[in-house]
């Protein structure tokens, strides 16, 4: 049996096969691609996560937790409203509307940067009055590697969404609407983490 | 589309091009299936490298009291060796053949994301050489020229600066994380490409098994890796920025590190055998002239292993001092493993039973991976049990189970798999005498080594020592396991051989040598840049059946 007649007779075949109406969808492999990369990188989270659970209260020397850390509640609403903003430069996107695009996505960029700038004065202050770095003790290992870890994933995130600003502003950004919305859940993605690493380090560990 | 259509399935051969411009388009390739070879030789090469670091030990452990090594010598063998075969052996020989089979069986021309792809390979090529570059540059306790000798799984807090010096060990860390990083990207990549890029009515109730296979070991990297790349980070704050996460002295714990190693550690036995069991699960129906027994059960038996091999990690770890609760919870769990992996046995015995069987080489080397994997999984079974676990820990029991799984088991799966889809990937049919002389000398030689290494264990002899006293009992053992891996070498040798000899002057093998069922086969050998000319349409799991027998297609049961 020669491969010509094998592959024509797989087209035959199908003519007598109903399958030919019906259509033939399959997920976007790019929503696929993105879903997986984050479910990996909710893993590394996850166990970086467990270590600060794990080590709790196990601090041979100070300062503890309770004693330098106050609750982030400005910079967790800046990252958190940036979800909302990046939602909505997404659907101005979609629906070509790109100077709205252009201005949501700056927003977004402008809250992330006020995140990390609330980041770096926590920890100019944690080290310069409280003496706390990885060094210290299990609490300064734990807490610089998780909560920079998650900094790090903003770092990454925002110079993806200043790359495609950028893209707007020289107006090459129309019709990649489906490319910024899986930049949108790599964005959303880095908000829930800042949600678990909340509560893990600012609720229950203090 | 009329009945009669013929569709070009290859174009005319180029011309012939220059060396260098041959190895450009090697260097540059996107195509799944070049990257699916590179991924191959490269795992190919490295078990090379590989057996010859183990054939080292096995000379130095031949005679008590041996001098052929130092101590220190060996410590970098076992620690390379173990580090080779599972990263740069398993990992890769995974990621080749997902990357070379997957688009073709469900009908694809690509993989979704082919430069992630090529990013992937050479990523991961970057990561092996990494390691052996430690051969050059590590420094150590030994000085230069140290590789790494903290064991395949660098246990901190030993591995933590105080006591392993120099940068040996930091080459173990960051290879490994590069290697990580292209099988993460592999794996990404194949679960995007069976969940989005299969051709019409490939649903995947339709799937190839091997196909399904692949597509659970894939979902598992993506959650088993970051636990190791997350303690190799650790460790790395550790001994450059001075963290604590393993440091006792500071109140870190020195078994964290043990958990999230075998966390990782332990479903990854099943991602490396989990492509051995995708490789028998096709070659086995096609020898054996039936169609997969029990197809539902095995698909279901693979998700079950997957999920099940992510919550017993812990008995690697019966001797660190568990408390009771965890070690019974933990020797259930890993009982419990056992039945999946008992009904896979099962299908593919089934699948053997009242078939017209043809015992070709690929299918040798699927029926030696079932007597000896079965003997492995008995193995399990008995170190699952904590109380024989102590007896029997860190002794060449543990060596002789794993090395059951992993070369009796997995290596014999990969070779049958490489003379079944050699063919297909060459356009050559590798010979059927050499094939066999490969298969006998290496049962010949598997079972010299590893079954005597059992008693050797039970006798009391510890893993990692580098030479023993005369007069415990462990010399006659030890001295027909180093016999073993004479046979050992020379059936490789048949391999490579065969492999040289018929890529001079091969066989042409035809589209269909076996008279298989898979999509693969109703290509070119080798196929096409694109793969398919057409894209097919299938409507049953055996699509090449219902081609071959329109009076009874496969598609009227289904």
């Amino acid at each position: 049996m020669t491969p010509t007649a094998v592959v024509g007779k797989a087209g035959a075949l199908e003519q007598t096969s109903a399958m030919q109406q019906s259509e033939w969808v399959l997920p976007d492999r790019g929503r696929v691609g993105v879903l997986c990369l984050i479910v990996t990188e909710f893993a590394i989270f996850t166990i970086f996560v467990v270590a600060y659970i794990f080590y709790i209260g196990k601090s041979l020397t100070g300062p503890t937790p309770s004693q330098v850390l106050e609750l982030p509640i400005w910079a967790t609403i800046c990252l958190l409203s940036s979800s909302i903003t990046v939602a909505i430069a997404e659907r101005a996107l979609k629906a070509n509307q790109i100077q709205r695009f252009k201005m949501w996505t700056g927003a977004t960029i402008l809250l992330g940067l006020e995140f990390l700038r609330n980041t770096a004065v926590e920890w100019r202050h944690l080290i310069n009055d409280f003496h706390l770095t990885i060094t210290t003790n299990l609490f300064g290992a734990t807490f610089y590697s998780l909560v920079g870890l998650h900094a790090s994933h903003v770092v990454i995130g925002l110079t993806l969404l200043l790359l495609t600003f950028t893209l707007g502003l020289r107006g090459s950004m129309q019709g990649q609407g489906r490319r910024f919305e899986l930049l949108s859940w790599y964005w959303h993605f880095v908000d829930a983490v800042w949600v678990a690493v909340f509560t893990v380090v600012y609720v229950i560990g203090r | 589309m009329a009945a009669t259509t013929h569709i070009p399935v290859g174009l005319p051969e180029t011309e012939a091009l220059s060396l260098p411009s041959k190895l450009h388009d090697w260097l540059v390739t996107v195509d799944h299936k070049r990257l699916g070879i590179l991924y191959i030789g490269t795992a190919l090469f490295f078990f090379a490298v590989a057996g010859v670091l183990a054939a080292l030990m096995r000379w130095q452990l031949a005679y008590p009291n041996s001098t052929f090594l130092p101590p220190e010598v060996f410590n970098r063998l076992f620690t390379m060796h173990g580090t080779t075969m599972v990263f740069l052996v398993g990992m890769p020989f995974f990621a080749g053949l997902a990357n070379y089979l997957t688009p073709l069986m469900i009908g694809s021309r690509d993989m979704a994301f082919p430069r992630l792809n090529a990013f992937g390979y050479w990523i991961f090529l970057m990561g092996g050489l990494l390691l052996y570059f430690s051969y050059i540059a590590g420094e150590g306790l030994a000085g230069h020229g140290t590789a790494p000798d903290v064991g395949w799984f660098a246990y901190a807090p030993l591995t933590e600066r105080a006591f392993s010096r120099g940068t040996s060990t930091d080459y173990w860390i960051l290879s490994i994380i590069l290697t990580g990083i292209g099988t993460t990207a592999s794996a990404i990549n194949v679960v995007a490409t069976v969940i989005s890029m299969r051709c019409k009515g490939m649903t995947l109730g339709r799937m190839p098994l091997f196909v399904w296979l692949m597509l659970v070991v894939s979902s598992m990297v993506l959650f088993i890796l970051p636990p190791l790349t997350a303690g190799q980070i650790m460790l790395l704050l550790d001994r450059y920025l001075g963290a604590h996460f393993f440091d006792t002295q500071a109140g870190g714990s020195a078994v964290l590190w043990q958990h999230f190693f075998w966390l990782f550690g332990h479903p990854e036995v099943y991602v490396l055998m989990l492509p051995g069991f995708a490789c028998a699960s096709e070659i086995i129906p096609v020898f054996s002239r039936k169609p997969m027994f029990g197809r539902a059960a095995m698909i279901g038996a693979t998700i079950g292993i997957g999920m099940l091999s992510s919550g017993v990690w812990a008995h690697h770890m019966f001797a660190v001092g568990m408390t009771t609760s965890s070690n019974i919870y933990f020797a259930v769990a890993s009982m419990a493993v056992g039945i999946p992996t008992g009904i896979k046995i099962f299908n593919w015995l089934g699948t053997m039973y009242g078939g017209k069987i043809r015992f070709d080489t690929p299918m040798l080397f699927c029926i030696g991976f079932l007597f000896q994997f079965l003997i492995a999984g008995l193995t399990g079974v008995m170190l699952a049990v904590a109380p024989f676990d102590w007896q029997v820990t860190d002794s060449y029991f543990v060596v002789a189970h794993f090395h059951y799984v992993l070369l009796g088991g997995l290596m014999f799966t990969l070779f049958g798999s490489l003379y079944y889809w050699f063919p297909k990937a060459t356009g050559k049919m590798l010979n059927e005498t050499l094939g066999k002389w490969h298969f006998w000398l290496l049962v010949i030689g598997f079972h010299l080594t590893f079954d005597t290494l059992h008693f050797a264990g039970i006798l009391g002899m510890p893993r990692r020592i580098y030479t023993y006293a005369p007069g415990r009992g462990w010399e006659a053992l030890n001295l027909i396991a180093s016999i073993g891996v004479i046979f050992q070498a020379a059936g490789v040798a048949c391999l490579v051989w065969n492999i040289v000899r018929t890529l001079r002057k091969g066989e042409p093998a035809g589209n269909d040598p076996w008279d298989a069922w898979t999509l693969e086969w109703a290509t070119t050998s080798p196929p096409p840049e694109y793969n398919f000319a057409v894209l097919p349409e299938v409507r049953s799991s055996r699509p090449l059946w219902d081609l071959k027998h329109p009076e009874d297609p496969d598609w009227r049961y289904e």
